[in-house]
């Protein structure tokens, strides 16, 4: 039997749950109307923008970068070189934990907290879809062993790399110079260059040397790859592409041969040398010592060793020919007795009677020859063999500092050689108007007097010393120095480099005549380098010189034993041979080496016995300073 | 007996017979066509790997057998183990949160030894369960005091799972012990009282959500903040959809699926590789086939016989049109993304057995009252 009451609350309680159910279903259809609502959102109305996301989200253009240009002597030998090694890298968007991930791989491979700065600093300062090295350089047992369990580093993964190698190392450290990352300045320097597209992808450029002056020639042509990338960045499938372009091969006027020799012949002395061809401007050496080893810096080089190179009291990193400034000392005279002549100023057979010192009218100060006592009856010819400086003290004052500047700016004294590499040092060449101009002061007759034996205000730096040398070898007719012999383009007949001559100097034949006469002898007996063409199997002219490097008081004489080794003179040599038909003019500098004719003509003359016979010279024959050498300068 | 045996074809149709008696063939059709949808658009997301497809064809044969057991099950047996799975439900709860496995930062597995287990889906299918039961219970006697129990066996397991932390679940939970609660008649007033304590207390749940839950949400609002981070899912998800258009790339041509810009593709983003692939037509299909699933549930609900039948299919049917739609809506970028996967279509065991189970109650219910009427 069924009580009525519950009859009804029973129809009454399915009455009211279909109504809820109804209302669910209502709530259920609008749900779905939203649903579809938004599909035809996304799918119709906003179509296009989706499909252009779409797009551009698997088709990436990625550059592909070029094989940067080698760099080569003269004779083909490499200074510059690219090797291809496995990197470790990691797509750093692809991994979930990346500290965890560092931390299992280095359970396989070797990763030094260097190389976790080195990461970390990539990292802050990388684009998106790149990976970033890790590890440079692994050896096959490592990517033997990443390769087997790669399994386990989604994301990580073995790339081949080239990398920049520099085969001859500290010997053409500063000539080559080295390439380094790209850095924000470099990226600056690119867009004002507008340059900047061709660099999308490349991490390095050139930092120095000649790997910065011929970057545009070294880079190449950044080429593309259309490719569908997944969303780690990685390529699947190229599309379509457009070829890179290596660089040009870089073929120097060096000779890579004798660079080491040159750079061997300094042995423990700091210093520069420069060789080049009187009769185009080659530049066939250039060594500053000491150098550093460029391939430090390819990867970036760690704090350690860039505070040692930095921190040296030897300062590896100057590049002591293209920017060191020295005193000229000596190896003036041939250029001021050339002035002379110029000028008609002097007689080349007038003498003078040389007391060991010299003194100006109404002066009491004693300007000394580097010889107590003098050397006696001194013509032209025999100021430049023993090196009077009392005769280039009465010469420079006779022709007052004007045309001396006026005559050696001819040399390229003072002002850059236009040289193919950045950063040259222009030196100094004084004027009376420089003088006032720099220091707003007169000129004083003093000035002009120690100027006339390279001492005072004048500087010049190897390179210049080298140029001039050359063209007063080549009898007034210099060339621009230039390191570039050819630069070989691909598949195009590359012409040689043309020489770039300068101003002629203008002299007199019998002039230049009687100054390289007087030249060649000082390389022989009774000359300041007198041992300097000893055995020689050809004829070599030269001049020695002595820098000071502290000044000394009137009454003081200089006593090498007594200065700290960083106070003593530095040693020039110049030199050209063979005498009657140059082909290669040098200028040695040896930082607190003492004398020009003991230390500078010896290295001198290795490089020029390997240049014009090839002979090698001996081994074990560093010059030392305390070889006994009667004449000095 | 020794006819049958006797008689091999009457033998086959009675075996067959007795084999579909409590399967409600309708309903079958529906969740059989979504399953095909699995196995053909997984093919794609898992860039044709048949491994995968096959573990799903084995994931929906084991979930199929247990979804036959279930509706072959008299109801009483499924009232009376509401409140052991109930009891079972809560202890592996708390065995998770005091001893759980801890998987990407969340502690939600529970290693019985032979095998790691996720008690919150077990949840599912035992808090609509129980508080269907609980309603039966005292169905002559409601009062609001009824409601409010019935709203603590509701909150204890989501407060559970929320701490695990698994925002998705306890919101999915909490949305099928809701419906229970309005279908078994929760007044209109205690609702909107309710409705505006929520919104009070918004602040305060707020500050109780870990951050990446809170990052998910406010990606929501804003996607392309961080498009490389927590956005990425959704600014993927929104891609494939909209770029599918109105007929889609084409089956295997997905870009978005097909060069991994997709996260999570097989399981809670398989939606938008059948989006990307089929478009605006695909999902029209695909809405199709789920609102056909829904209907036959709201059909057997409504024709179910008792309280508790009423409440445990209505709670069913409208938790699995609640999945379909939070799953669709979280990858077409208008719901965060909680971790949802696509009811029948998502590659997955667990849910599919769920799912399934679900599915056999409800087929249960529909088969078996003509039993009870008698």
């Amino acid at each position: 039997m069924i009580h009525p009451i519950e009859l009804k609350n029973h129809q009454q309680e399915i009455y009211y749950f279909r109504l809820r159910l109804v209302l669910s279903l209502v709530f259920v259809l609008i749900m779905l109307l939203i649903l579809l609502g938004r599909f035809f959102y996304l799918q119709w109305v906003r179509h296009d923008y989706f499909q252009t996301m779409a797009e551009s989200n698997r088709i990436a253009v990625v550059p592909v970068v070029p094989n940067r240009g080698l760099i080569v002597d003269r004779n083909g030998i490499i200074l510059a070189r690219n090797y291809s090694a496995y990197t470790l890298e990691i797509a750093t968007r692809k991994v979930e934990n990346l500290a965890q991930t560092i931390a299992e791989l280095s359970v396989i491979i070797d990763i030094q907290p260097k190389d976790l700065k080195r990461f970390r600093k990539l990292m802050a300062e990388s684009r998106n879809l790149e990976t970033l090295p890790i590890r440079n350089r692994l050896n096959d047992t490592e990517v033997a062993r990443f390769a087997a369990q790669s399994y386990r580093f989604p994301g990580v993964e073995i790339k081949a790399r080239l990398f920049r190698e520099y085969p001859y190392g500290e010997g053409t450290s500063h000539l080559i110079g080295y390439i380094g990352r790209i850095n924000e300045h470099d990226m600056q320097q690119l867009e004002e260059n507008e340059t900047a597209s061709n660099y999308i992808g490349s991490d390095y450029i050139g930092k120095t040397g000649l790997e910065q002056s011929y970057e545009a020639e070294l880079h190449g042509t950044t080429g593309f790859d259309q490719v569908e990338v997944d969303s780690g960045g990685r390529a699947v499938r190229a599309l379509s592409r457009s070829a890179p372009q290596s660089g040009n091969t870089l073929v120097l006027t060096l000779d890579a041969k004798l660079q080491e020799i040159a750079e061997q012949a300094f042995g423990s002395f700091r210093g520069a040398l420069v060789a080049i061809d009187p009769n185009n401007g080659d530049v066939l050496a250039f060594v500053s010592k000491p150098g550093y080893d460029p391939n430090l810096f390819v990867d970036g080089i760690d704090s350690e060793n860039w505070e040692a190179l930095n921190n040296s009291p030897d300062v590896p990193l100057n590049n002591r020919p293209l920017r060191g400034q020295y005193p000229l000392g000596s190896t003036i005279k041939p250029f001021m007795a050339l002035t002379g002549l110029h000028y008609q100023s002097r007689d080349p057979s007038r003498t003078i009677s040389d007391p060991g010192f010299f003194t100006l009218a109404g002066n009491a100060h004693h300007y000394r020859d580097w010889k107590k006592g003098g050397h006696g009856t001194v013509d032209m010819y025999k100021s430049i063999v023993i090196s009077c400086d009392t005769y280039y003290y009465g010469l420079a004052v006779e022709l007052g500092i004007d045309r001396m500047h006026d005559y050696l700016d001819l040399f390229g004294f003072g002002k850059k050689t236009g040289i193919d590499m950045e950063g040259e040092s222009s030196g100094l060449l004084p004027s009376t108007a420089w003088k006032m101009k720099r220091h707003k002061q007169l000129w004083y007759a003093g000035d002009t007097v120690s100027a006339g034996i390279g001492q005072g205000y004048m500087l010049a730096t190897p390179l210049q010393l080298a140029a001039a040398t050359a063209t007063l070898a080549n009898d007034g007719h210099g060339y621009r120095p230039h390191f570039i012999k050819q630069i070989q383009r691909h598949n195009q007949n590359s012409p040689l480099f043309q020489p770039q001559a300068n101003p002629v100097v203008p002299m007199l034949p019998q002039d230049i005549d009687l100054v390289k006469r007087a030249m060649e002898a000082v390389t022989q007996p009774g000359g300041t380098a007198a041992s300097a063409s000893a055995g020689a199997e050809y004829r070599l002219a030269g001049k020695t010189g002595t820098a000071q490097v502290v000044g000394m008081k009137q009454g003081e004489s200089y006593d090498a034993s007594k200065l700290s080794e960083y106070n003593r003179d530095h040693a020039w040599f110049l030199v050209f041979a063979p005498a009657d038909k140059p082909r290669i003019a040098i200028a040695v500098l040896a930082e607190n080496g003492g004398h020009g004719g003991s230390v500078a003509a010896p290295i001198a003359r290795k490089v020029l016995d390997y240049y014009l016979l090839g002979k090698l010279p001996k081994p074990v024959s560093a010059p030392a300073a305390t070889e006994p050498e009667t004449d000095h300068d | 007996m020794i006819e049958l045996i006797r008689n091999p074809v009457l033998h086959r149709r009675e075996l067959l017979r007795r084999f579909t008696e409590h399967l409600d063939l309708v309903l079958l059709s529906a969740i059989g066509l979504l399953m095909m949808v699995s196995l053909f658009i997984l093919y794609s997301a898992t860039d044709g790997n048949w491994m995968r497809v096959f573990s799903q064809l084995i994931n929906i044969l084991a979930a199929f057998l247990a979804l036959w057991v279930v509706a072959n099950m008299p109801l009483h047996y499924l009232i009376r183990s509401a409140v052991p799975i109930y009891l079972l439900g809560m202890i592996l709860l708390l065995g998770v949160a005091l001893v759980g496995d801890i998987s990407h930062g969340a502690r939600r597995w529970l290693n019985i030894g032979i095998a790691t287990i996720q008690p919150s889906e077990l949840m599912k299918i035992a808090v609509p369960l129980m508080m269907a039961w609980y309603f039966e219970k005292h169905e002559a006697t409601l009062t609001l005091k009824n409601y409010f129990i019935a709203a603590l066996l509701l909150l204890m397991p989501v407060a559970l799972i929320a701490r695990q932390p698994d925002l998705g679940t306890a919101l999915l939970i909490s949305a099928s012990g809701f419906y229970v609660l309005f279908l078994a008649g929760l007044s209109w007033r205690v609702m909107i009282g309710m409705a505006i304590a929520a919104a009070a207390s918004a602040p305060f749940m707020w500050s109780m959500l870990h951050d990446y839950q809170r990052h998910r949400i406010l990606m929501l609002f804003d996607p392309s903040q961080d498009a490389l981070g927590k956005g990425y899912h959704t600014i993927q998800g929104m891609i494939a959809v909209g770029s599918g258009g109105l007929f889609g790339k084409g089956y295997l041509n997905g870009t978005q699926t097909h060069l991994d810009f997709l996260p999570e593709r097989t399981t809670d983003f398989i939606f938008a590789v059948w989006s990307e692939e089929f478009g605006f037509t695909g999902n029209l299909i695909l809405l199709a086939m789920y609102v056909f699933v829904i209907g036959r549930g709201f059909i057997i609900t409504a024709n179910a016989s008792t309280y508790f039948t009423r409440l445990m299919a209505g709670s069913i049917t409208l938790t699995f049109f609640t999945y379909a739609f939070v799953n669709m809506g979280m990858v077409s970028g208008i719901l965060p993304v909680v971790g949802v996967p696509l009811p029948l279509v998502s590659y997955g065991g667990t849910s599919m057995l769920t799912l399934l189970l679900g599915f056999g109650m409800l087929m249960s219910i529909h088969t078996h009252k003509q039993l009870v009427k008698t």
